[in-house]
């Protein structure tokens, strides 16, 4: 009786356990299998309902692509279209479009779908990044490989927008179920999934190159890193995607197993000063917060001196990045000096930061060095994204605020003086609208003076890049250093021998 | 005894009833917007009006109790803000994850306690009896997850014998899903081993100083077999209600462990929850387990009401 009882209950267990399809974290080793680790997990598969870098990361460029990505330089090269041009007045895109593609349902990728899937964005995408297509007046199928794309004013950012998730290219045959079936033109699909583990990729048989060399990718994530970085120190996985815990870096370096590659990010680690506020609508103080810090030291201690020292919000990666790092050198006494002309010597600040490990570490830094001139700064760990999200990004309840800024080419928040930095510049204004809508060479010059006007505002204080750093077993080859677009670009991997 | 169960049913049916408002209650005053968390930065106003007015965050808070309520009598768990997935089947996949986890624990600590508490007892005169007792001492200072980690260090990291996390159903494939469930099962399990270990030792303790066994051994049985035969299923009686009390431990201590080892369990689901701010999700998982605890404790006063022949008569 008792024996039978116990054997109905794990029969019950096991199909419980079961029951949601065959997705596993067991990796079979073999070489056409590869098993990638992440920090953070898609919480469904559709990126047009639902914000975050996880899904993109996951999926752009792997499952879903667009007319143009982005290479590892950040230049917008050809991927579904073979090329376009662009009209004498900037108005005017012309995409010729690669024959013989198909979506993994199996409809072909036509002109109809480009102007399917850019309608769409305006139409059904419900988060913010859609405004990104706003600038799109219309889209024409001049023939099935010819798309004509009408913009009501000429935007540089639009194209470079369209090779992040905003220009994946959907079929209405396969927008059934985004959250769930993700239907797209790349080399993967989805083959399964398991929440709070996994998701499965496997080659798309209807894609139109060559088969991957990994035929097999498990996507698999782990929210402790300490976690993460054990799983590749105990053959659990063979790529830690991007490491989010400095102090580990040395021990895969060390072992001969790994191979650590290291680049740069769109990832600016910012300490935001609320321009808007008194004391820091001063200009003067914001320059004086800004020589108060020793950034070098500041990295040294929140991400184990990796990274870059940049001075403005531009990474080394687009084509209008300068060095304005030194813009500040560390000098206290002449920041007291700054702050004694301001006449604000007795400074209370609130510091309000997620409670995520590279802002606490770089808040007690900051917290120290700004005593050192006098200004005395109180530490208000919130919860990350609830509470940060609703106090300080909304309701710009805060006086400095330390957080990475993922979003490429996302100094264009500085023209808008709504968003929480309160950063209101007539001349940044202009410079941004003049570098969007001129030639790509007026676009690198206005862009150089809108990142030098931001500097010399202090509009915010530029604490560091964030560092790429990817550690991989030996046998992966083609990782890509510099992590510019929004995907983690499976298709460049290989193997090695 | 029909009417004595009838009644704590009710009052397990009330419990219920008041630990569902207090659930969701707490949910709904957690501080941040679920439809900002889930429209992330650059969220407009009217993005965010439009979401909150689909999640029905919008409504009165009593509407909203009711309506959740009234779905999850039916089974209806509801579709998370989040993940876009209906809650119930999610949640049952889940559970299933950390049963497997709190059952292999309690295996792993009854293998512990029940020798090393019988060996504590019988010796406890002797250094062994005592090393046993210092040892379970010190097992109960150790965290779970301190375990945990350790055990990976050791066993996935320097000795990669086992993998340092992940899981694999048992379906898919049997040798897996046991080489991942042994070091979080053995940090769950040696933790609360050593803490039954002590109730172990005493209850034998007790039995060893009874007439019964006295008996036993006048006629003729080796200490140890008078003990084996009629000893060890009288001194199991406290050791089983503690065993039953420790559940609810347990599976506070699995919360941890999931995270440590990655599994997908109800644990990491409630943090992940908690952290999107999916409240429809929160309020699922939390209502199931109180419902858990609540049963156990029913179950046990019934079983209770049903063995003990002095409450059979009463009311």
């Amino acid at each position: 009786m008792k024996a039978r009882l116990l054997a109905a209950a794990l029969a019950l267990l096991l199909v419980a356990s079961g029951c949601s399809a065959g997705s596993s974290a067991f990796v079979p080793d073999d070489g056409s299998t590869l098993a990638v680790g992440f920090a953070a997990e898609p919480q469904n598969f559709d990126f047009t309902r639902t914000d975050g870098a996880a899904i993109p990361q996951a999926l752009l460029y792997n499952v879903y692509e667009g007319l143009v990505k982005l290479d590892d330089q950040g230049r917008v090269v050809p991927l579904l279209a073979e090329s376009w041009t662009v009209s004498e007045d900037r108005l005017v895109y012309d995409f010729k479009l690669k024959p013989g593609v198909l979506f993994s349902n199996g409809a072909e990728f036509t002109a109809e779908d480009v102007r399917f899937s850019i309608n769409r964005v305006k139409t059904d995408w419900s988060i913010s990044i859609k405004s990104k297509m706003d600038v799109v007046d219309r889209v024409e199928v001049v023939d099935p490989l010819h798309a004509r794309v009408v913009l009501t004013k000429p935007s540089n950012a639009w194209l470079f927008d369209m090779a992040s998730r905003v220009g994946a290219m959907f079929t209405p045959t396969g927008i059934a179920d985004l959250a769930n079936k993700p239907v797209g033109t790349g080399p993967y699909e989805v083959a399964s999934r398991r929440r709070g583990d996994s998701v499965v990729l496997r080659a798309n048989p209807r894609f139109r190159g060559p088969e991957p060399v990994y035929r097999t990718v498990y996507l698999k994530y782990y929210k402790d890193p300490t976690a993460l970085n054990n799983a590749l120190l105990s053959n659990g996985i063979d790529v830690i995607g991007t490491i989010t815990a400095p102090d580990s870096i040395p021990q895969f370096e060390a072992d001969s197993r790994f191979n650590v590659v290291q680049g740069t990010t769109n990832s600016e680690v910012v300490l935001a000063f609320n321009n808007k506020k008194e004391p820091l609508n001063d200009v003067r103080v914001r320059r004086a917060l800004t020589l108060a810090i020793d950034r070098k030291a500041l990295l040294a201690t929140a991400w184990a001196g990796r990274g870059t020292l940049i001075g403005s919000m531009v990474p080394p990666t687009d084509p209008w990045y300068e060095d304005l790092s030194g813009a500040y050198p560390h000098d206290p006494a002449q920041a007291r000096a700054l702050l004694a002309e301001a006449g604000k010597t007795q400074l209370n600040l609130r510091l309000r930061i997620p409670n995520l490990p590279y802002a606490v570490s770089s808040a007690q830094v900051v917290a120290s060095q700004l005593a050192e001139v006098g200004v005395t700064v109180t530490i208000e760990p919130l919860d990350f994204p609830a509470v940060w999200l609703k106090q300080v990004f909304t309701d710009h309840d805060y006086d400095l605020s330390i957080i990475q800024h993922v979003e490429a080419r996302d100094i264009t928040t500085f023209g808008r003086p709504s968003f929480y930095w309160g950063y209101d510049s007539k001349k940044a204004q202009d410079l941004l609208a003049r570098a969007d809508r001129g030639s790509p060479e007026e676009q690198v010059t206005a862009m150089r003076e809108v990142a030098r006007t931001l500097s010399e505002d202090a509009a915010a204080n530029w604490l560091f890049l964030y560092p790429n750093v990817v550690a991989a077993k030996k046998k992966v080859t083609g990782i890509v250093r510099n992590q510019v677009s929004e995907s983690f670009d499976l298709t460049t991997l290989g193997r090695a021998g | 005894m029909t009417a004595r169960i009838l009644r704590r049913a009710a009052i397990f049916a009330l419990s219920l009833l008041a630990a569902s408002i207090v659930v969701f209650v707490f949910t709904a005053v957690l501080p941040g917007d679920p439809a900002q968390v889930a429209l992330g930065v650059n969220a407009t106003p009217e993005l965010l009006a439009q979401t909150r007015q689909e999640f029905g965050i919008d409504r009165p808070l009593v509407t909203q109790y009711l309506d959740w309520m009234g779905s999850v009598l039916t089974g209806d768990f509801g579709k998370s803000y989040v993940t876009r997935d209906v809650i119930g089947p999610q949640l049952a996949d889940r559970l299933g994850v950390t049963l497997w986890l709190v059952g292999a624990g309690m295996l792993v600590a009854v293998l512990i306690a029940v020798p090393m508490g019988v060996l504590a007892a019988v010796r406890h005169r002797k250094a062994s009896g005592t090393v046993v007792s210092a040892a379970s001492q010190l097992g109960i200072a150790v965290p779970a997850f301190l375990a945990g980690i350790l055990l990976v260090q050791v066993f996935a990291v320097r000795l990669q014998w086992l993998p340092s996390g992940g899981w694999t159903p048992p379906v898919q494939d049997p040798v897996e899903f046991l080489r991942g469930l042994i070091l979080p099962a053995l940090s769950l399990g040696v933790v609360q081993g050593a803490v039954l270990t002590r109730y172990v030792r005493s209850s034998v303790l007790d039995v060893l100083g009874e007439d019964y066994l006295r008996t036993a051994r006048s006629k003729g049985l080796m200490p140890g077999q008078a003990l084996v035969r009629h000893g060890l299923r009288n001194a199991a009686v406290p050791v089983v209600t503690v065993l039953g009390l420790q559940l609810t431990t347990l599976l506070v201590g699995a919360v941890v462990v999931e995270r440590v080892f990655v599994l997908p369990g109800l644990g990491s689901m409630l943090l992940d929850a908690v952290a999107a701010r999916d409240l429809l999700t929160v309020q699922g998982i939390v209502l199931v387990l109180v419902a858990g605890a609540l049963l156990v404790n029913f179950l046990v006063d019934v079983l209770y009401t049903v063995l003990d022949p002095k409450l059979r008569g009463a009311k």
